[in-house]
């Protein structure tokens, strides 16, 4: 009897639940309304004793589905782990009594929140299953790496080091990438611990590149394969079970199977020959800060010489921002945050050799990012090295010397200086393969010139650098710039490819040591995901759900939403063109259980059902009792803790309102809506994560496909003849505590002056 | 050669290098990192021809003549404001102060600036007697511009005379002749021993 469903829930009184709210009467909800006979009570269910009630019925075959109503969701997860049954919370504690006032008048109300938070659990259990593994696991320790540069090469040598095989494979002929040039590199160690501020002795110096010992360090290690002169040729497959095809250029093709993969392909030198302004191409004494490095390397200590005529530099000016920070065409916008200790570095250089040669940094804001970064820029001023405010706007060379105009920005005065020599503070532009929704852009674009740039820039697109066969493109999504997309503060590896991380300056611009950080930290998801992913646990932020979506082929119309909208590309299409889950790809979000028309796609633990049946379940009085409903679909990442955060801070919440988690606002089936507003519903707000450039939802795109979703609402609304302000999409933060619980008491406030919804039966 | 001429033939367009050789604490102008919060803290600052931050940057500039002719070192009341502000732990009331000294012994003050008349006053006053005779720094202030307006100016801080000669402030004995220290010889060897190290590391730096 293996599959029968044995239901029992159990009510803490603890926590103030008791004595605010009537227990009695819970547990009567609970087994007459909520058809849950076996329900017990306990005055303080986290306790080891209460943990134990629970324990011992599940042991004694004596329950299979579980509600507890108790606290939040969020609060005691470890005691109520109960990962071998299905389980429900009813949230009474941050959910009613704390959001609610106390006293005789409010009693009524309060009482009738809980009693709908039970009913609510109790319907959600019926519909939970526990989820099992699909059996698609695999354990696959072996990662690959891609980009042979510093990035790469120290994300190998970590997974190495933590025991894991890697194929290591490098566009180039050999390791380094574009670090390989470096004479030295900017120091990775600030002064001396105990050295006083403001004395400046001991100040970091520029150090060896460290790039030959990487490699040889490489070399010895049995764990690590290399490929020289590598493209990937054809990636399929999900986390746990990648194959990728590694062609070199001699012709031959080993296809490897992988647990995941880093990208770490860092950047190309910005092309100087944009930089007319500055004479560079028209005389070889203007060079970029690339470029300087090899000039330095081949003097390898002794005098620099210029280019034109091999004379000694005496003196030499740095043109930081070259082509950076800039909204002209052509130009970066960004800053690519290494070139302004590159340059002091540079500056270096020639003070070491020459004390007396004339070195002039010309910058606007000096950035010198980095626990070194300040205490190296007081190096190069002890080292005479003349730090000058200025923006330069022209090189002119001019009678065998270079000419540099810029305006002095304290002095605020135009002026001018002369240089043999003149160095490009050039930025990052990051190696990346085509943006994979570039194609999607040119067809959904709405106007004729809209296609025509969407097209240009599919035209200008690079190569691919992993030949994904996922169907929804060959390369990593980008965000801004070019740049491969990561979530800078919450989850910086993460990509929409799940079990691909990007490393290194091909997510954002970056110096050496910070590239080198972000590897070890991109090789760590990786090794995670290839672990998770053998499992068949989700990735973040749903690490350790065993759910995945599956889908009822039946009633599937083979419209495609799902894998279109899909943030994660994770399905694919099989030969009878349905849908085809890539189970280690999925992040478990619901975005695609959303997006079904038909809704034939759900999870073991999260459905159509499970939230649909709580909305149905809320007590609807009439629409004659003054009391309202109002539902709230809250995002689980943010809006939901921020509500329960709201709870501790003692904010107040409208009694009317009655709460539902979901795991994103991407989850979020139109056909909710139109049942709630159908069976009564005065009012609905959803709450999902800021959205687009700066997005803060945890799918990335979940939120924003909510968005455009449910833009259609108000369609829905006018059909049913009911006002567009009933529904309403909020985007909420999670420091958004106050407001989170104003939005809800907001649309309590609407309903009040629109009146309530005919629709109640 | 004057001195200042000595030293434009010595220092040839690197400005930098003679503040750093001669003007106290002048090694430490190339680490000001041009952030500003000097100026923003100086409350004289707006009366400034170049508050600080400036004069750091036109030493960096080359901006010689500007600099040592300027009023504006002579402007610092030496209220620390910026000091204790600056980030990178420049001594720059110091600094202001040892710019100012320097355009002195160069001859470059720009004439009837106030505080570097005071400044002589005060120095002339002082060397007499090894002590600061108040009631002859006060009269020599008041007439520093003329006779007409030293008596204005006298006339006008009468109360406050009378008030410093109640209290036994000022003496108006004092006006002939006045105290010495003790050791008045003792006084001007010592002095005379401090321009002595003064002048030889002069040489050694200057002209
Ligand atoms: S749950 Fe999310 S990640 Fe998984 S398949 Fe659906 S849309 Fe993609
Ligand atoms: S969204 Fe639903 S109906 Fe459309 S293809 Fe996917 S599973 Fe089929
Ligand atoms: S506060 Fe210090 S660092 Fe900033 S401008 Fe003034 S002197 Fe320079």
């Amino acid at each position: 009897m293996a599959d029968e469903k044995k239901f029992a829930g159990y009510i803490c009184t603890g926590c103030g639940i008791g004595e605010r709210l009537d227990a009695k009467q819970l547990q009567s909800v609970m087994t007459r309304e909520g058809k849950i006979a076996n329900c017990k009570q306990h005055e303080m269910l986290c306790s080891a004793e209460g943990v134990k009630l629970i324990r011992d019925d599940i042991d004694a075959g004596n329950a299979t589905h579980i509600v507890i109503a108790a606290c939040s969701r969020r609060a005691k997860v470890e005691a109520f782990s109960f990962t071998d049954v299905a389980m429900s919370r009813a949230n009474l504690r941050e959910g009613v009594i704390w959001l609610r006032p106390e006293g005789d008048e409010h009693q009524e109300t309060t009482q009738e929140m809980a009693d709908d938070y039970i009913r609510m659990a109790c319907a959600e259990v019926k519909f939970l299953k526990v989820p099992k593994p699909s059996g698609e696991q695999a354990l696959n320790k072996t990662l690959l790496v891609v980009g042979g540069g510093v990035t790469g090469m120290t994300s190998a040598l970590e997974a190495a080091k933590a025991g894991y095989p890697v194929h290591l494979a490098a566009e180039e002929g050999r390791l380094g990438g574009v670090w390989a040039d470096l004479y030295k590199r900017v120091p990775f160690r600030a002064a001396a611990l105990g050295v006083p501020n403001g004395r400046d002795v001991d100040l970091p110096q520029p150090e060896d590149p460290g790039i030959d010992a990487m490699i040889a360090e490489i070399e010895a290690s049995p764990l690590i394969t290399v490929h020289l002169n590598a493209k990937i040729t054809r990636t399929s497959g999900a986390p746990g079970r990648f194959a990728a095809d590694i062609s070199t250029e001699s012709g031959g093709t080993v296809t490897e199977n992988f647990g995941a993969i880093v990208q770490a392909t860092d950047f190309k030198p910005y092309d100087a020959n944009q930089l007319p302004e500055f004479a560079y191409g028209k005389t070889p004494d203007v060079v970029t800060n690339f470029e300087l490095e090899k000039l330095a390397k081949a003097a390898n200590g002794g005098p620099l010489k210029r280019p034109s005529d091999g004379k000694e530099v005496k003196s030499v000016a740095f043109i930081q921002c070259a082509g950076q920070r800039s909204t002209k065409p052509g130009h970066l916008p960004y800053c690519s945050g290494f070139c302004c200790t590159e340059s002091i570095k540079q500056a270096m250089y020639f003070k070491a050799q020459n004390p007396g040669c004339d070195t002039t940094v010309l910058f606007d804001d000096l950035r010198t990012p980095g626990a070194a970064g300040e205490d190296f820029y007081r190096s190069g001023q002890q080292a005479m090295v003349t730090f000058t405010k200025g923006k330069a706007s022209e090189v002119v060379s001019a009678g065998g010397s270079l000419k540099v105009k810029f305006k002095d920005l304290i002095l605020n005065e135009d002026t001018e200086m002369e240089a043999d020599l003149v160095v490009l503070a050039t930025g990052q532009v990051p190696h990346v393969g085509p943006d994979p929704y570039a194609q999607l852009a040119v067809d959904m674009a709405e106007t004729e010139e809209e296609k025509a740039a969407a097209r240009k820039k599919l035209e200008v697109a690079p190569p691919s650098i992993l030949n994904l066969d996922y169907r929804q493109g060959t390369d990593l999504p980008q965000l801004k710039h070019g740049f491969v997309d990561s979530h800078f503060i919450c989850f910086p590896y993460e990509t929409r490819r799940t079990g691909i991380y990007a490393a290194g300056p091909v997510r954002r611009p970056m110096d050496m040591k910070q590239a080198i950080e972000d590897a070890v930290g991109a090789t760590m998801k990786a090794i995670q995901a290839a672990e998770n992913a053998a499992r068949g646990s989700g990735a973040h932020p749903r690490v350790g759900d065993l759910s995945y979506p599956s889908f009822r082929k039946e009633g599937c119309t083979q419209c495609k939403r799902c894998t279109v909208e899909c943030p994660f590309g994770a399905i694919n299409e099989d030969e009878q063109r349905y849908p085809q889950f890539n189970e280690s790809r999925c992040r478990r979000c619901g975005t695609c259980m959303g997006a079904c028309p038909v809704r034939v796609i759900s999870f073991e633990n999260y459905s159509i059902d499970t939230v649909g049946q709580q909305i149905k379940a809320v007590d609807m009085p009439d629409e004659f009792s003054e009391k309202p409903r109002i539902l709230a679909l809250a995002c689980e990442n943010d809006a939901y803790p921020a509500l329960d955060m709201a709870a501790m801070a003692g904010e107040r919440l409208s009694p009317f309102a009655r709460v539902v988690p979901v795991r994103c606002l991407g989850s979020v089936s139109l056909s909710w809506i139109t049942d709630a507003l159908n069976s009564g519903y005065d009012g609905i707000v959803l709450m999902g994560c800021r959205r687009d450039d700066d997005y803060q939802c945890h799918f990335v795109r979940g939120s924003a496909m909510a968005a455009e979703r449910l833009s259609k609402v108000g369609d829905t609304l006018q059909q049913l003849n009911l006002e567009v302000e009933r529904v309403q999409v909020f985007e909420v933060a999670i420091t958004d505590i106050k407001r989170a619980a104003q939005l809800i008491n907001d649309m309590a406030a609407t309903v009040e002056k629109i009146g309530m919804s005919p629709f109640k039966f | 050669m004057s001195t200042n001429q000595a030293m434009v033939e010595k220092y040839r367009n690197n400005f930098l290098k003679e503040v750093e050789a001669n003007v106290e604490e002048g090694e430490w102008v190339k680490m000001c990192m041009q952030c500003g919060v000097c100026s923003g803290s100086c409350p004289l600052g707006k009366f400034w021809d170049h508050p600080p931050q400036e004069i750091f940057m036109m030493i960096r500039a080359g901006k010689r003549d500007e600099v040592l002719t300027s009023s504006s070192m002579w402007m610092c009341t030496s209220c620390y404001n910026c000091i204790v502000r600056c980030p990178r732990e420049l001594p720059i009331t110091h600094i202001m102060h040892g710019l100012a000294h320097y355009a002195k012994r160069l001859g470059l003050v720009p004439q009837n600036q106030p505080t570097a008349k005071f400044a002589q006053l005060f120095w002339d006053n002082l060397m007499k007697k090894g002590r600061v005779n108040e009631l002859k720094l006060g009269m020599a202030l008041y007439f520093m511009n003329g006779f007409g307006e030293g008596v204005k100016v006298a006339m006008k801080n009468q109360k406050l005379g009378m008030n410093m000669m109640k209290t036994g402030r000022m003496n108006p004995m004092e006006i002939l002749g006045g105290h010495a220290v003790k050791d008045l010889g003792g006084f001007h060897k010592v002095m005379k021993k401090a321009q002595e190290l003064e002048d030889a590391r002069i040489a050694k730096h200057g002209a």
